[in-house]
């Protein structure tokens, strides 16, 4: 579903991102991201979203190969993906139930289908009464649920998440992993950067660490050295 | 129902791609709906700042407008003096008293001549003596020094017409002199010209001032929903969907402007209709103040929204490509 092949990124001032990253991921994977600050998680999922380009190398999601995607069918490929991301990026002058929709109105859902929809996506994460709530009111693990909720309302068949973890206490982070963890077992392939170490021992799923832009592990998380492992 | 069944089987793949199209469709025209509104919403829940620069925008459209008002009302009075274009024929001394009664009645009888008055020497000499004070100094010359004249009255109110029929008469075998006594006429019509050209000019510049103010307006509205813009982008919204919002705003603030620029009209013609009424009559007149009218009304409203939808492209244009997920 997600393939790189010998993928590289330089950004302009010269600093290598990204050297020859290669591997695959199936459909219905769920798959963590880990590696310190700066080792080329953010650069990764970047390349994902069509953020950035590769300086080198191919990408392959979902059959379609990203180097041939051109300004314009950027925004049709997205639809493809949902992103949860750290700081949840909520409108906060829209209700829940907007913001839950707004990538129904992009796609150009009916009212009625996308209102189906969004009740559907609410429902799953748990916060059908609270749609008509404005996001200022809602706490950090609800907003968060919202995220996902907006992230998985058009059923995209990739699931990117960017720290989803990282502001909430464990029992929340418990909660959110369950949720990704159902939509795995639905199909969809779900790829989630974290350096939350804890919260990747805890599930056995495989596991990709980046360091200084090299991919130097890539395994379910047995391997995972002991040191690094007490730390908090 | 078999046989039927047969002949409709291949429609049925249309009729489904055809309810997807009109579906999109439908979708795509709800959207417009819906972003028009809440824009529209959004610029009313501001209502001072709103209304702050929809004022600018009309008052920089009520100014060149309200001048071509007053232009065209300038025009349609110097039509109507147009008419009192009178061409006089001064004949040639040795044209006798009877040729001339014989020429007057001859063009009176053209079809763009409405009639004509023969003056002779004698007449035009009392005339002369009672309007010039000169009457005793006249009565001791010997000879009449003045020719015998022909007042021409044209029908065509038509200036242009009338120099025309004024070079033919002037050819005329009996006439000296034709002299077309439209002089003023003539200076107002230069004047009138040389106002209409700087009511264009002055449009012109004030459009531009009004499309910049749109410009700026618009690039403000896209910078503080920056964070809204790059949300939408990143769940695959296209260009035509992020910039749709900031189009409609555009077109609000140059109709809102447009609108209150002619109520701003509307009410300053009000206001002087009863005593420019009143002016005609003294100069027993038929002179009515004329409005905008429907075409110029029109063609205001569309070119006010048209300039706001034209000034918030080119704000998109500038500004939207720049701002991408980071």
């Amino acid at each position: 579903m997600i393939e790189f092949k010998q993928v590289c990124k330089r950004y302009e001032n010269g600093k290598d991102a990204l050297s020859q990253v290669s591997f695959e991921l199936g459909e219905g994977e769920l798959t963590f991201l880990t590696g310190h600050s700066g080792a080329g998680k953010s650069t990764l999922l970047k390349l994902i979203t069509l953020i950035e380009r590769p300086s080198q190398g191919q990408i392959i999601i979902d059959g379609q190969n990203l180097n041939g995607i051109g300004r314009r069918g950027i925004p049709f490929f997205r639809r493809k993906i949902g992103i949860v991301f750290q700081n949840h990026q909520l409108l906060f002058d829209r209700t829940v139930y907007d913001n839950v929709a707004l990538p129904l109105l992009i796609a150009g859902f009916s009212p009625k289908d996308a209102g189906r929809r969004v009740r559907a996506a609410l429902d799953k994460v748990g916060l059908l009464d609270k749609e008509n709530l404005f996001p200022i009111s809602l706490s950090g693990g609800e907003q968060q649920r919202v995220g996902i909720a907006r992230a998985v309302v058009n059923k995209p068949p990739i699931l990117l998440a960017d720290e989803p973890t990282g502001n909430l206490d464990p029992k929340l982070s418990e909660e959110i992993m369950d949720l990704f963890q159902q939509f795995c077992q639905v199909g969809v392939t779900v790829l989630i950067a974290t350096h939350d170490l804890n919260l990747i021992h805890r599930y056995s799923h495989r596991m990709l660490t980046l360091n200084e832009g090299r991919l130097v592990h890539n395994d379910v998380p047995a391997a995972v050295p002991a040191e690094e492992e007490a730390e908090p | 129902m078999k046989p039927a069944n047969k002949g409709a089987a291949p429609r049925r793949g249309a009729s489904v791609a055809k309810t997807q199209f009109s579906h999109r469709f439908e979708s795509y025209k709800n959207n417009h709906k819906e972003v028009a509104a809440s824009s529209l919403q959004r610029l009313l829940s501001t209502p001072l700042p709103t209304l702050m620069t929809v004022m600018v925008i009309a008052i920089a459209l009520a100014l060149p407008v309200g001048l071509y008002v007053m232009l065209k009302n300038a025009q349609a009075l110097s039509r109507d003096w147009d008419g009192s274009a009178q061409i006089s024929l001064y004949l040639k001394l040795s044209t006798t008293e009877r040729q001339g009664k014989e020429l007057a009645t001859r063009l009176a009888k053209r079809v763009d001549i409405g009639k004509s008055q023969y003056i002779s020497k004698e007449q035009a000499l009392e005339e002369f003596k009672a309007l010039s004070g000169f009457g005793d100094v006249l009565t001791e010359l010997e000879d009449n020094p003045l020719p015998a004249v022909i007042v021409v009255y044209p029908t065509s109110r038509d200036l242009a017409k009338a120099e025309v029929l004024q070079q033919e008469l002037n050819e005329f075998r009996e006439v000296d002199t034709a002299q077309l006594d439209a002089q003023w006429v003539r200076r107002l019509h230069a004047m009138l010209d040389l106002a209409e050209r700087i009511v264009w000019a002055l449009g012109l510049g004030l459009s531009l001032a009004v499309l910049l103010v749109i410009i700026n307006t618009i690039r403000l509205a896209i910078e503080s929903r920056r964070d809204e813009i790059v949300i939408v982008k990143l769940v695959g919204g296209t260009d035509g969907f992020v910039q749709r919002p900031f189009l409609y705003t555009g077109l609000w603030y140059g109709l809102g402007g447009g609108i209150i620029a002619l109520l701003v009209i509307q009410s300053v013609l009000f206001w002087v209709d009863s005593p420019v009424a009143k002016l005609a009559d003294l100069y027993s007149s038929a002179f009515n103040l004329r409005g905008l009218g429907f075409g110029p009304t029109l063609a205001l409203l569309l070119g006010s929204g048209g300039l706001g939808w034209l000034g918030a492209w080119w704000a998109v244009r500038q500004h939207l490509r720049a701002i991408e997920p980071r």
